[in-house]
């Protein structure tokens, strides 16, 4: 028997004030441990679907539920943009404070945790820089300690690494899984990118708009985390490219 | 920058200042323009060497008006932004009259306050403030209504209270816009003392530059005259200088406007 759902949704929809129906018919349950993608064109609801699990957003059919002990959100959940959005006024150690901050833990004790989580995603020597003084991938990878400061069960990622170099994001995605295999974190990544997708999931939902909703379901098990260096080059990776790839231009073929 | 190009970009409009002033000593001798006309350069300054204990005097009690009134634009339309930054409806009831104030000429209103408040400093204070704090009102609300959204779900994911999210995010966005607004209400702090004393006119031994002015143009005192509006001119190039330093100072490390772009 698979184990209980971290998350799951039933029927979520969601209509914006201007009539635009974003998500339409949504089931989901998010298992305790993968690393799920959302896989769609823009314009397919995969950045509301996020909005609504963290709750920024109230769905205007159906419902979310979460397993017992993970009700409160903001303990649960870290949380990261498509860019960094780090405060320009504080250093990286502030930035990467600041959840611990909202929730009143005291400040030697953040500071503590906050260097911690910097020196995990490798920025142990930048606690003093301020956003400004770093490269595109160290910002997203302060934003990504920010997330992972308040030990969430759950990381939510928002296309997050659509905006860096391809050297950069190949590091990234790479050290994520790292992050993710040694701490056992549940992530829910959305993308437009089928081989970033293919690459970092346990399971892939293709996602088709107008309105948005799930058309196909992928999975890969067993493959070690974090990859071998020829993962990349690998008849197991190019099929499964090939399969998402089919799966997602037929659901941008579906829109009218 | 080298040092070269540091030094040029100061001595550039100090040459500058200093050839037109020697034009005009040249062409005021050359045609022998008598002083209560024009004065040149030589005269203004042997006039602000002499006249300097009554001049200073009066130069203390305009920059004290001025201080007073900027620190009170400051405290005051501050603390109003962020009231107006607490609900749209505040700021829509409210903005209209302070808009009011700000385009009705001080040098109108002055004569009014001076009927109504008993203390002439008083009353010059007001005036004063009256023309300085709108640039901080406005830039201020301004700033606290563009903190990132983005960030500003991130505080609202993370339960920040209502107190959290204007201290640590809202605060801080708006402190670049503030700071643009300080640079602006600085020198009308002085604009704004300045007119209200030449509406008052009041004399005596308490009175500000601009009664020197007045009191000097009718005593035919021209270089006198020129004296004390170069002093104020020098108090204002002062204070927005000083402004700007502490600008620099507060957002050197992370704000785009104070960074030196690398070539």
């Amino acid at each position: 028997m698979p184990p209980a759902p971290l998350v799951s949704l039933r029927g979520v929809e969601k209509r914006f004030a201007n009539g635009t129906l974003a998500l339409a018919g949504v089931d989901l349950d998010i298992a305790p441990g993968e690393f799920l993608s959302l896989l769609g064109p823009s314009g397919c609801g995969k950045s509301t679907l996020l909005r609504l699990i963290t709750g920024l957003a109230e769905p205007s059919a159906g419902r979310i539920a979460w397993a017992p002990g993970h009700e409160e959100r903001r303990r649960a959940i870290g949380f990261v943009f498509q860019d960094p959005t780090l405060m320009p006024w504080a250093t990286a150690l502030d930035n990467v404070r600041l959840p611990l901050r909202l929730a009143g833990v005291p400040r030697a004790e953040g500071e503590a945790r906050a260097a911690a989580a910097l020196a995990r995603v490798g920025l142990a020597g930048f606690e003093r820089a301020f956003p400004r003084e770093l490269s595109g991938g160290m910002r997203m990878r302060v934003s990504i300690a920010r997330a992972l400061v308040t030990r969430p069960s759950l990381l939510l990622m928002d296309e997050p690494f659509a905006a860096l170099d391809e050297l950069t994001r190949h590091r990234l995605n790479d050290d994520l899984l790292a992050l993710w295999a040694e701490s056992g974190i549940t992530v829910v990544f959305v993308t437009h990118s089928v081989f970033e997708s293919v690459y970092l999931s346990t399971r892939i939902l293709v996602m088709a708009p107008r309105p948005g909703r799930v058309v196909a379901e992928l999975r890969q098990d067993g493959v070690p985390a974090p990859r071998e260096a020829e993962y990349r080059t690998s008849a197991a990776y190019a099929a499964l490219c090939r399969e998402a790839s089919h799966a997602l231009a037929a659901a941008t073929g579906m829109a009218p | 920058m080298n040092r070269g190009e540091a030094l040029l970009r100061w001595a550039a409009p100090g040459l500058l200042g200093l050839g037109v002033l020697a034009l005009w000593e040249g062409l005021v001798r050359a045609w022998a323009v008598p002083d209560y006309v024009l004065p040149g350069p030589v005269a203004i300054a042997r006039a602000l060497v002499a006249d300097w204990p009554l001049l200073s005097a009066s130069l203390l009690v305009t920059l004290e008006v001025a201080a007073l009134a900027l620190v009170a634009a400051v405290s005051l339309g501050g603390l109003l932004a962020v009231l107006f930054a607490q609900s749209r409806w505040v700021e829509r009831a409210l903005f209209p009259y302070a808009v009011v104030l700000q385009v009705t000429p001080v040098v109108a209103i002055a004569p009014l306050i001076l009927i109504w408040v008993n203390s002439v400093t008083v009353a010059l204070l007001i005036c004063a403030w009256i023309v300085a704090f709108f640039p901080i009102l406005s830039n201020t609300v301004l700033g606290l209504n563009s903190a990132d959204r983005n960030l500003a779900d991130l505080f609202r994911l993370y339960g920040a209270t209502r107190w959290q999210a204007l201290w640590l995010l809202r605060l801080p966005s708006a402190l670049p816009y503030f700071l643009a607004g300080l640079r602006v209400a600085g020198g009308l702090a002085l604009i704004g003392a300045v007119a209200a004393e030449f509406v008052a006119g009041v004399g005596g031994s308490g009175s500000g530059l601009a009664f020197r002015i007045l009191e000097a143009s009718f005593q035919l005192r021209i270089p006198r005259m020129f004296a004390a509006l170069a002093l104020i001119s020098a108090c204002g190039i002062a204070i927005f200088a000083l402004l700007g330093l502490v600008q620099h100072l507060l957002l050197r490390r992370w704000h785009e406007s104070a960074l030196r772009a690398e070539r």
